[in-house]
Formats: structure tokens, C-alpha cells, sequence
């Protein structure tokens, strides 16, 4: 019997690979579809914005909010320029203090998005090394460490984020928690949400490992950290890349979470969901623009990162481990 | 049927020991008992003797024993604040929590199986595609904008709703309160439950859709197609029975989140609930407060947990509880 | 009269790339209670066929030219609802795996009873009754409790017998089998393919069996149809065809195959491997592979050519046959 017989492959696979192709014409299909999708190029340009608006802060904004003698308590409350008594100086009106919320929002901007790329940078090490452990020499490890992911998906992450960082606030008291909270909300995002890379490369390097080359590679004598390395990895990459853009934006949500529950940054040094958390008294004087634009600016730019992502994850088309 | 129910079990308790060994560990590193309870005045010496009565100065091991105990028998301590066993002060605001989780159960079962199978079934017209942008617009709102959002918008502007508190509410069983049975406490309840659903009802619209999607692509839905079946028939038989298998494991899954959750949504509308009494707690650092909550909630996770993986055993023919 | 007529059936499948035609110029005719064999390599659109005769290609798949005329009816153009009236109950399938062909958290019974009163005002009771026959009638033993079994509880050769019971239902006219044994051990196979030709013979029912394997083919049809890259390359009974193939491609089908060749012989295999769909080459699809490949295989599409009992698509036997055809 014929070779190509003994593996019967149904007609239907056949037209996906044709339709799917291989990995070169993958890449040059992800360009090509930017190209063609003027919408997704919005959106990339929009976060383009919002990278060098919080690169650039301290350059662009008219002024510091983090510096008290530039802030005037009576100018506080002010509407932003378009609303009657629109002050303009003032593009987006002032918050409570008087601090520009112009200004505000853009340092806001810049500690939202830290915290989320720092904390997203942390999981990603923790996922993959714990992935690629578990992966790597399965058995008792694997299992354990699978288990351990299950017990942490489980205990929801922000439930988890939420009393790691009300135990630390309880422990330094406000004022110490105030300095360190940029620090305290990297690790604690970034330690409670590995699972969800450690089960993406896990399931990456099972899938590889089955591959000849690994096994070759092992019998070449190659020590399997570098095999993991130099050729597990690089195949899990875009899995990686659609998890780390969509968890940046949970990332930013648990934040500004837990920065609106007053277990974030501080009022001196706020982050956008602070400012909105600041705010909130507000919109019942009617100073709404204090809570909502901030508001604005923090879910487009989850809405951004989303639409990034989910488009990452229909141009890859990934294997994904399924939650 | 009862091996998996021991199994279960032991599970629970390995994780109950886990939440209270951590629950153990803030108490001894978070506050001094002793301070609340004498105060400044006294010496040195005094404190010390103290001390070692109360077997503050027993190895860790000795006194996390001790406090396991107590904890079996249901004392969390006394919470700083209130005066009062830190438990009773918890489960008296147990049901104004479960009140709020039950609405937003609700609100995302309605909504989101209808518009997860409709999705599902009619993936590319434009009312799918209106649900799947408000859904990926709802998943990028956190809770707490959605619920400033909602406050502003119906309460401040409009007028029409409350925005704090439960209402009016009524004495059930003799101790449960419930707004259930009030218009009162239905209006106080409406716009909190929309918030804590807010999170949920996308993804569960997505999840469902993306679940669906995938049956409905199945060889068993093709068969089906084959012998000539009504489309109702197989998208709801054949179609939604197993796409909602694995969407109650998930669902199981997200309760945790929705405890979370309701800390936010009770900070927002003032709701007085376990979550609200916790942020308090956690800002007077009252510390047997924060532990009980800590043990409360770890209960309530791993109860459900446990049920879930019941109903779920029990609703596919697939597992059989009673070989494992 | 013929039961089934394919015309000229084209499908096509809409991609980001553009359209692609995994079927192409397919016709063929069925009388009742005749037995057709489809045979080709994977990919080669068997199952796309399949599917296509009973216009249940679901996106980005659909029929784009041609007729499927079935007791006068064109099922390409029929309404959705008269389809459904012919589905499972004149015209049956059944699928590869009997192992994801049954839903899982439906027992054996209500997805046959469902099947029964899908297409007749018949009580649950009585639809019960004839399901039991029906499982009696394909050798599974003790049907009165297996009916209210799960899938899961029963073996795959059991479970493959329960869909020719759930196939066999309606007493269709016609049943449309897609490599029904493929998926199945060795041995179960062959009890599955006599209990399929037993049933066919003793009901008169006609089938059309979709495989890759000359031997289940050889031993359950007298006619058959050789199809390579989405197009029919020969078509003719089957003992003429496995005596004294015509078409290259079908050589080396018949070559490549252990128990019909002389012992001791070396195997052929067709060098090289099926086309993608996007890829099919110009002129005679099979022409990359061809040892006989003239200048116009590359450039002409082979029509057909009668020689014998068969009709062939190949430059060479038209040649052959026109030649022939001078001399006398």
C-alpha cells in the first residue's frame, strides 16, 4: 500500500493546510493582513500614542503634578476648556487639588503602563521557566507544578492580588506602602498570574518534545537546557506573544483595581485607575471629568491592547491551551 | 460515587490547611494582640510575662496548632474593632454578598447562553458581530469604571436608581435579610448586580460562543446534520448540552473571581457586605477580621469547587463517579 | 432508472487567498441497489463528494456548479427543509469514526429514536421498538439494554454498528458511506464491511463507499470511480478496472498494493505526493508524477475517453484508443 495511504489525513485538514500554509508564508500572511486592515493599523497607532505619550510625560506635560508648588488649590475643580468655566490653562479641566488633569493623566498613563508591562514581564519569566520545567521533565514535577497552577487559577488572581496587597499595606502602614507600591504591584501581579504561560509552554514543549530534533539534539549530547533553549522556545513564541499582549491589558485592569480599592498607588503619585478612584467622590458634585475622562483614556487603551491581541491570535492562529 | 466524594475531600482539606497556615502566618506577623488588648501602660516585664502565658513566645508550629484548633471549633478571634468573634462579624454580612452574587449569576445565565448560542450559530451577520464588539468593549471596562459609569449615569444624571446601600430589606428564616421581596431592595439591588456581572457576562458570551463554535464543527453535529434532524434540534440537543459542559468547570472556576469582584462592586455602592467589611478591616488593620475573611473565602472556594466538579459528574455520562 | 446522478458537481471553497475547487467536472450515475466504490489518495476530495451529494458542506464550502439529481430532485438547489426530509431518511451516511460520529451525553437510544421521529408522527414507544430491531438486525447482542447505553460504554466496531442501525433507520434508498472501516482494527473490519454488504444486498440499498482501500473496495462493489486532485481520472467496473487499469495513476494505485501484485515482486510507489489545492498543476493534475507525461499533459486538461468499459482522463489512452480506432 501506498505511504501516503497508511496515514489517512480526511479532506477536510488538506484544505486547512492549504489555507494555513507554512510558517514563511505565515509571516508574510501577518504582514499582509496589517496592510489590509486599515483598523488594526488605528489601533496601533493609537498605542504608538500612548507609548510616547507616557515615554515622553515629563517633556509633554504642561505641568508637574508630582510638584506641590506648582499646584494651586484654587484652581481645583475647574472644567475642561470645552465646558463653561473651562480654564485655558487647564486643556482637561483640574482635579480636587488643582493639579492639571492633563498633566495627571499622562504621568497616570505612564505608571499604568509600567506596572502593566513590568508585571506581564514577570509572569512571562515565571510562566515559561515553570512551563518549561514542567514540560521538560514531566512525571511528579510536571504534575505538581500543573496541580499547583490549577489550585492558583482556582483562587481567582485578583482575590490573590487583592489580600497579598492588603497584607503588605497592613504590614508598612500607608506611607511606606505609598513609596514602595509601584514595586509591591509588579510582584503581586506579576506572581499571581504564571499559569497561564507556564500551561501554554508546557503544552508547546509536550507538543515539540514528540519532535525528532529534540530527540536528536538529546542524543547529540546537547545539555537540555540548552535544547530547551535554542529550540523549544522559538516554537512557542507566538502563543507567548498573543498571552503577553492580552495579559498586559489584565495587567492594567488589576491595577487600577486595586489602585481604586486603595491598595494601589497612592494619591501623590497616582496611576489612572487612582485618579479615577480619586475622582469617584466627585461625580456626585457634578465634577464628573475628575472621574470619567481618566476613565476614558484607561479603557481605550485596555480596548487597544485587546483588539491587538485578539487580532495577534486570529492572524497566528495558535494552538492554545484552553482555559 | 463516594471514593470521588473522599477524594474531594481530602483535596478541601489540603487547601483549607494551606488558607489557614496563610491566614495563620499574617495573624502572627501582621499587629501585636497584646497591645489591644492592654494597651501602653504596661511595663516591660509585665508584657513579657504575658507574653509567654498567652504562648506568644511557643514555636511556630505550637502556636499555629493552637490556632487550628480554635479555628475547627469556629473561633477566628476577636476582631479589633467591633469587639465581637470576628466570624459572627463576617457571617452577618454573608448574605447581603451571596444576595449580590445571586443577581449577577443570574443576570450573566440569562444573558449570555442566549447570546453565546446566537453568536455561535450565526457567526458573520451583524447583530453577532454588534454582541462580540459590546463584549470585547465590556471585557476592556474594569468593574469599577463600569460601576461609576452606571452610578453617574442612573443615579446622578438620571436620578433613577439608588446609588448605596441594600434598602429596604426583609427578615427571612428568622435571621437572613433579604431586598429580594422589597421594590426597594430590588432598586438597591439593580444597578450592583449590573456591575458585578459586567465583568463576567463577556467573557462567558465569548466562552460559550468559542465552545459552541467548536462543537457545532464536530463529526457527532455533522452525523446529526445527516439524519435529517430540525436545526433547533441540533443546535440546542446535540449543540448545547456539551458546549455547556465544559462552561460549568469554567464557571466553577470564576466564582473566585466574583468574590473579588464583590469587594469592588460593594466598595463602589457601599453595599454591606463581607467585601466592603474587609477593605475596612484591612484600613483599621484589624487583623482576626482579615483572617477570618481569609478562611471565609477560602471555604466558600472550595465548596463550590467541589460542587461544580459534582454537578459535573453527575450532568456527563462520560465520568463515572462511582469507579474512580 | 438511475437512483442518483451527479452532473458536472463543482465545489469550491472560499479562502483568504481566493477560491480554491477541491472538486471539479464530477459525474456519475447509480441505479438502485447498485454498489459504486470511490476510491483516491487523501486529499483527493472523496469526503468533500461525500458531503457535497447531500449538500451538507458547511462554510466556507458550498456547491458552485452542477446538479445532484436524486429521484428527480436537485439536491444542489432543493430547499433546506426538503433536504432535511431526505437526509436520514431516503438517503443515509455514515461516517469514518465511530468513535466521535455519536454525541457523547446522548445515550444509543435517543439518537435513534430522535432520528425515527425527526421523519415520522411515531410515539417514543413504538420508535423504541424499531430501534431495538434495527440494533437486533446489525448483530449487536442484547440491544434491549444496550439501547440505553452511552457511547462511551461500547466498542468501536459496536459503535460503528450502531450508526449503520441509526443509518439503516428509515430504510433509505441510498447510503453514502465515508471510509466506514478506516478507523477500525483489522479484523473488525471485515465484519463490519460483510455486515454492510449483507444489509445493502438484503435491503436493496444502493451505496456509494468512499475509501482509500482497493481490497474492501474489490470486495464490495462492481463498479467503481478513481478520482485523483478533486477530478475523476477513471471511472468502469471494478474487476475491469483492477485487471487492467487504464490510467496511470490507477496503475500505480493497483501497484502499490501488496496483496494484489505477485509475490515476490517489488512494491511501486507513486513518486512524489498529491498537490495542494492552490497548487494543482496545469494540464493533467497527475502530470508531475506521470512516467508517461508528454509535452500536452502539461498544457491540456485530459478529457474523457471511452476504451472498453471504463471512460479514462488521459492524453494517453486517448491516443491509444484514437489510434486504435484508425487501424480499423
Amino acid at each position: 500500500m501506498n505511504n501516503a495511504e497508511l496515514n489517512p489525513i480526511k479532506d477536510r485538514s488538506m484544505v486547512e493546510s492549504a489555507v494555513v500554509g507554512n510558517k514563511g508564508v505565515l509571516r508574510a500572511q501577518l504582514i499582509d493582513g496589517f496592510k489590509r486592515d486599515k483598523f488594526i493599523i488605528f489601533c496601533f497607532s493609537l498605542l504608538l500614542v500612548y507609548l510616547l505619550a507616557s515615554l515622553f510625560a515629563p517633556v509633554i506635560a504642561p505641568f508637574n503634578p508630582y510638584d506641590l508648588s506648582q499646584v494651586d488649590i484654587l484652581d481645583a475643580e475647574l472644567p475642561p476648556l470645552w465646558e463653561e468655566g473651562g480654564d485655558p490653562r487647564f486643556l482637561l479641566g483640574t482635579d480636587a487639588q488643582g493639579r492639571d488633569m492633563f498633566s495627571t493623566i499622562l504621568y497616570g498613563t505612564r505608571i499604568s503602563l509600567l506596572i502593566g508591562v513590568g508585571a506581564v514581564l514577570l509572569q512571562t519569566l515565571l510562566g515559561v521557566a515553570i512551563g518549561l520545567t514542567a514540560g521538560y521533565f514531566g512525571g511528579k514535577v510536571d504534575s505538581l507544578l500543573m496541580r499547583i497552577a490549577d489550585i492558583q487559577l482556582s483562587f481567582s488572581t485578583l482575590m490573590v492580588a487583592i489580600i497579598a496587597a492588603a497584607v503588605f499595606r497592613a504590614a508598612f502602614g500607608e506611607e511606606l506602602y505609598g513609596e514602595l507600591a509601584v514595586v509591591i504591584l509588579i510582584l503581586v501581579i506579576g506572581t499571581v498570574e504564571w499559569p497561564q504561560f507556564a500551561r501554554t509552554v508546557r503544552a508547546s514543549v509536550l507538543a515539540e518534545k514528540q519532535k525528532e530534533y529534540v530527540e536528536a539534539a538529546r542524543v547529540m549530547g546537547f545539555g537540555s537546557s540548552r535544547i530547551m533553549w535554542r529550540h523549544i522556545l522559538p516554537n512557542t513564541l507566538s502563543p507567548l506573544l498573543v498571552i503577553f499582549t492580552l495579559q498586559i491589558a489584565n495587567a492594567i485592569i488589576a491595577e487600577a483595581s486595586l489602585s481604586f480599592l486603595g491598595l494601589g498607588m497612592p494619591v501623590s503619585e497616582p496611576s489612572l485607575g487612582a485618579l479615577i478612584s480619586s475622582g469617584f467622590e466627585y461625580i456626585f458634585s457634578e465634577s464628573w471629568w475628575i472621574a470619567v475622562i481618566p476613565g476614558v483614556v484607561l479603557v481605550l487603551l485596555i480596548l487597544v491592547i485587546n483588539l491587538l491581541g485578539d487580532w495577534l491570535r486570529d492572524m497566528l492562529n495558535p494552538k492554545f491551551y484552553r482555559m | 460515587m463516594v471514593a470521588f466524594l473522599i477524594r474531594r475531600l481530602i483535596q478541601a482539606f489540603i487547601v483549607m490547611f494551606v488558607v489557614s497556615l496563610i491566614g495563620f502566618a499574617i495573624q502572627s506577623s501582621l499587629g501585636d494582640p497584646l497591645r489591644e488588648l492592654v494597651g501602653q501602660s504596661v511595663s516591660e516585664q509585665q508584657r513579657e510575662t504575658l507574653r509567654d502565658e498567652m504562648g506568644l513566645n511557643d514555636p511556630f508550629f505550637t502556636q499555629y496548632l493552637r490556632f487550628g484548633e480554635k479555628v475547627l471549633k469556629g473561633d477566628l478571634g476577636t476582631s479589633y474593632f467591633f469587639k465581637q468573634p470576628a466570624l459572627e462579624v463576617i457571617l452577618n454580612k454573608l448574605p447581603a454578598t451571596l444576595e449580590l452574587v445571586f443577581g449577577a449569576v443570574m443576570i450573566i445565565s440569562i444573558f449570555s447562553i442566549p447570546l453565546g448560542v446566537y453568536t455561535a450559530i450565526r457567526p458573520y451577520n451583524w447583530v453577532s458581530r454588534l454582541v462580540m464588539g459590546f463584549s470585547l468593549i465590556g471585557i476592556s471596562v474594569p468593574v469599577f469604571l463600569t460601576g461609576i459609569l452606571l452610578t453617574y449615569l442612573f443615579a446622578v444624571e438620571l436620578s433613577w436608581l439608588p446609588s448605596f446601600g441594600r434598602g429596604e430589606t426583609v427578615v427571612l428564616f428568622g435571621s437572613w435579610e433579604t431586598g429580594y421581596f422589597t421594590r426597594d431592595g430590588l432598586l438597591h439591588l439593580l444597578l450592583p448586580c449590573i456591575t458585578l456581572a459586567s465583568i463576567m457576562l463577556p467573557l462567558f458570551i465569548r466562552l460559550i460562543r468559542a465552545e459552541m463554535m467548536e462543537v457545532l464543527s464536530l463529526d457527532y453535529v455533522k452525523f446529526a446534520k445527516s439524519k435529517g434532524l430540525s436545526p433547533l434540534r441540533i443546535w440546542l440537543v446535540h449543540g448545547l448540552k456539551n458546549t455547556m459542559l465544559p462552561i460549568i468547570t469554567v464557571g466553577g472556576m470564576q466564582i473566585g473571581t466574583m468574590v473579588a469582584y464583590t469587594i469592588v462592586t460593594e466598595t463602589i455602592f457601599q453595599w454591606p457586605g463581607m467585601g466592603f467589611l474587609f477593605l475596612e478591616a484591612v484600613n483599621r488593620v484589624d487583623t482576626p477580621l482579615i483572617v477570618a475573611y481569609l478562611i471565609v473565602v477560602g471555604a466558600i472556594f472550595v465548596i463550590t469547587n467541589t460542587l461544580v466538579d459534582l454537578i459535573y459528574g453527575l450532568v456527563n455520562p462520560t465520568v463515572k463517579l462511582a469507579r474512580q | 432508472m438511475a437512483l442518483l446522478e451527479v452532473r458536472n458537481l463543482e465545489v469550491s471553497f472560499r479562502t483568504r487567498e481566493g477560491i480554491i475547487k477541491p472538486l471539479r467536472d464530477v459525474s456519475f450515475t447509480l441505479n438502485q441497489g447498485e454498489r459504486l466504490g470511490i476510491i483516491g489518495e487523501s486529499g483527493a476530495g472523496k469526503s468533500i463528494l461525500a458531503f457535497a451529494i447531500l449538500n451538507l458542506l458547511s462554510r466556507p464550502g458550498y456547491i458552485s456548479g452542477g446538479q445532484v439529481l436524486f429521484d428527480n430532485q436537485d439536491l444542489a438547489t432543493l430547499s433546506e427543509k426538503r433536504l432535511r426530509s431526505i437526509r436520514g431518511s431516503r438517503v443515509a451516511m455514515i461516517f469514518q469514526d465511530p468513535m466521535t460520529t455519536l454525541n457523547p451525553v446522548m445515550t444509543i437510544g435517543q439518537q435513534m429514536i430522535e432520528s425515527l421521529r425527526a421523519h415520522r408522527k411515531i410515539s417514543r414507544k413504538d420508535a423504541r421498538v424499531i430501534a431495538i430491531q434495527k440494533l437486533k438486525q446489525v448483530q449487536i447482542p442484547s440491544p434491549a439494554t444496550r439501547i440505553d447505553q452511552y457511547p462511551h460504554e461500547l466498542s468501536g466496531g459496536m459503535r460503528q454498528r450502531v450508526t449503520i442501525a441509526i443509518a439503516l433507520l428509515l430504510d433509505p434508498l441510498l447510503i453514502i458511506a465515508d471510509e466506514p472501516t478506516t478507523a477500525l482494527d483489522v479484523t473488525i473490519q471485515a465484519e463490519i464491511i460483510s455486515l454492510l454488504l449483507d444489509l445493502c444486498v438484503s435491503n436493496n440499498v444502493g451505496l456509494v463507499l468512499i475509501t482509500h482501500d482497493l481490497c474492501v473496495l474489490s470486495q464490495m462493489t462492481r463498479r467503481m470511480i478513481v478520482m485523483y486532485a478533486g477530478r475523476i481520472v477513471e471511472q468502469g467496473p471494478t474487476k475491469e478496472i483492477i485487471n487492467d487499469a487504464q490510467h496511470p495513476y490507477t496503475q500505480g494505485l493497483i501497484n502499490a498494493l501488496p496483496q494484489l501484485s505477485i509475490p515476490g515482486t517489488e512494491l511501486k510507489q507513486i513518486p512524489g505526493a498529491v498537490p495542494g489545492l492552490q497548487h494543482v498543476p496545469s494540464g493533467c493534475a497527475f502530470n508531475p508524477r506521470c512516467e508517461f507525461s508528454m509535452d500536452i499533459c502539461t498544457r491540456v486538461e485530459p478529457g474523457f475517453t471511452c476504451s472498453g468499459g471504463c471512460s479514462v482522463a488521459c492524453h494517453m489512452v486517448e491516443e491509444l484508443v484514437n489510434s486504435m480506432g484508425e487501424d480499423l
